[in-house]
């Protein structure tokens, strides 16, 4: 296992973090695609065993700041905290990092070539080492509580979309990482197939997990989320629980974004 | 077409369609027949009355210069043999490298990046056969080795330069066909680049490219018989010797027929495999 100290650096890192719950802290991100800031000075925390769900118009910066919290893309400035590590110092191991996030995309992006089992179990062999034998005893675990151990064997292209991003949740969730990223996971499917997703996601939530999630699913977010913060323009426009946010905010901008949903 | 009777009650629509379908089909299947021996007696016809076709039939395919030939040409092939074992290793080698420095987005590999994308264009614009003359001719001429360079050797360089220029351009489009969400969710799961290109990108590269780079493997097999012009014994010289002997032309037939039967395994192979990717992964239903 990657435990805290074989990812600590050799760098001076000054104990910054005041806030001993939080799994995760942006302060005052800023990124830039040449002189496009898409994000503005973005700061808030996820607490342990909190959903946060980020909302926001197209274009306002969702998929970026989990891009960054991920690691895939490099912060122009500001801090990202996990835990008491400082992520966005060159001199951290990345890799060990990105191994202690479970990601879950838009596109599910299973690996085709290789089957669910194989898929779900990648990680813990080659990252990890762990033998085939204890990857798969608990990948079939995780697979038959969402009822995917008959699938085991099958290749991504057999199954539903919905079943595909489940498994892809489960890949994600493997190695029991400290904070699960949720990045607008049912934007790909039939609506048919949204709740059977969202179920699974409630279903973390009730057993303690740490989320973040970038959503368009509203009304899921208003039920789920202990917490949204709306992004606009790059900036957190709001932060608050959903019912501070999407029903009483006072904002014109903030009402104006809402009021599909509330309507 | 349904030749069973089924299990349940067929409405007369059904069977009118079903009796029409093996109409139909009887009538295609009488019609090829008859298209194939039609032309295949118009060739025989052709051939029967030309007036030197005994002639030809002698100078190329006469059994009894097959039969005596056939010794010196299948000894030559085995020099073919090796130059195309030793050249598919280079090529995949070389080959993969000229792709990866062509993708690669470093700026350190600038120049790297220039001088591959300059040898890829070279190399698929020269003949084989001149770049068999410079390699064979030109490296020999520098004088840097000592004593005489094995024909071997010069032929492997020489179709490994060129077919490495065809085999990267491949691989190139292989590797930048995986979409870069796979490689957003291998590195998402701790992956490191290395692994990420290792189990994820080249895997499912190799799928998309095998019949293409099958392809060029069966063309490479055959350009392996233009190293004769290098002075090696190799099929085609070894029969082009017996032609200069015999004044007959079957011992190119039977270069031929050697050169032919090597390729079938890997068309066999090619078929087989294209075959079982388009079953298991006929939707491809990822992004």
């Amino acid at each position: 296992m990657v435990t805290t100290e074989n990812i600590q650096t050799q760098g001076a890192l000054e104990p910054v973090c005041q806030n001993n719950k939080a799994v995760l802290r942006l302060d005052n991100v800023v990124k830039r695609f040449g002189t496009n800031t898409v994000l503005d000075h973005i700061s808030f925390d996820v607490n342990k065993h909190e959903t946060v769900a980020i909302l926001g118009a197209s274009g306002s910066g969702k998929s970026t700041v989990m891009k960054c919290i991920n690691l895939l893309e490099q912060v122009s400035d500001g801090q990202i905290w996990l835990g008491d590590l400082d992520i966005t110092d060159p001199r951290v191991d990345s890799n060990k990092i990105r191994a202690r996030i479970g990601v879950v995309f838009q596109h599910f992006n299973l690996f085709p070539h290789m089957s669910v089992l194989n898929n779900v179990t990648l990680a813990a062999r080659k990252v990890f080492g762990w033998s085939k034998g204890r990857a798969e005893e608990k990948a079939m675990a995780l697979l038959k509580r969402i009822g995917m151990d008959q699938k085991a064997k099958e290749y991504p292209d057999r199954l539903s979309g919905g079943q595909q991003q489940r498994v892809a949740i489960v890949r994600a969730l493997m190695m029991d990482p400290e904070l699960l990223l949720l990045d607008e996971i049912t934007s790909a499917l039939d609506p048919l197939l949204v709740g059977e997703v969202l179920d699974m996601v409630e279903e973390l939530k009730d057993q303690g997990a740490t989320i973040l999630m970038a959503t368009h699913e509203m009304h899921f977010a208003h039920s789920a989320a202990d917490r949204i913060v709306l992004l606009r323009n790059g900036k957190v426009a709001e932060n608050g629980s959903p019912e501070e946010v999407m029903d009483n905010s006072t904002d014109p901008e903030t009402r104006a974004f809402f009021r599909s949903f509330r309507e | 077409m349904k030749e069973k009777q089924p299990a349940y009650e067929v409405s007369p629509v059904e069977q009118e369609r079903q009796a029409f379908r093996r109409r139909q089909n009887l009538r295609s299947v009488l019609i090829s027949i008859a298209s194939t021996f039609l032309f295949a007696g118009a060739i025989i016809a052709t051939l029967h009355f030309a007036p030197g076709w005994p002639r030809v039939q002698e100078t190329y395919f006469s059994p009894r210069f097959f039969v005596e030939s056939f010794p010196y040409v299948l000894e030559g092939l085995w020099l073919n043999v090796r130059v195309l074992g030793y050249s598919l290793v280079g090529t995949a080698v070389f080959g993969t490298l000229l792709a990866v420095v062509r993708i690669s987005k470093s700026p350190v590999l600038f120049p790297l990046r220039v001088i591959a994308q300059a040898y890829t264009t070279i190399m698929r614009g020269i003949p084989m056969l001149v770049v068999l003359y410079i390699v064979g001719f030109g490296i020999p001429g520098l004088e840097i080795f000592a004593g005489r360079i094995p024909i071997e050797v010069l032929g492997t360089i020489a179709i490994t330069m060129s077919y490495s220029a065809y085999i990267a351009e491949v691989l190139r489009a292989g590797f930048q066909d995986v979409s870069p969400q796979q490689r957003a969710s291998a590195r998402s799961l701790g992956l490191t680049s290395g692994q990420t290109v290792r189990l994820i990108i080249i895997p499912q590269a190799l799928r998309k490219i095998a019949p293409a780079l099958m392809n060029d493997f069966i063309a490479m097999q055959k350009d392996v018989g233009l190293i004769s012009t290098l002075g090696a014994i190799d099929a085609v010289r070894a029969a082009q010797v017996r032609v200069a002997l015999t004044f007959n032309f079957t011992p190119y037939i039977v270069a031929s027929v050697l050169f032919i039967l090597l390729s079938v395994p890997f068309i066999i192979l090619n078929d087989w495999y294209t075959a079982k990717l388009r079953k298991r992964e006929q939707s491809g239903g990822m992004v």
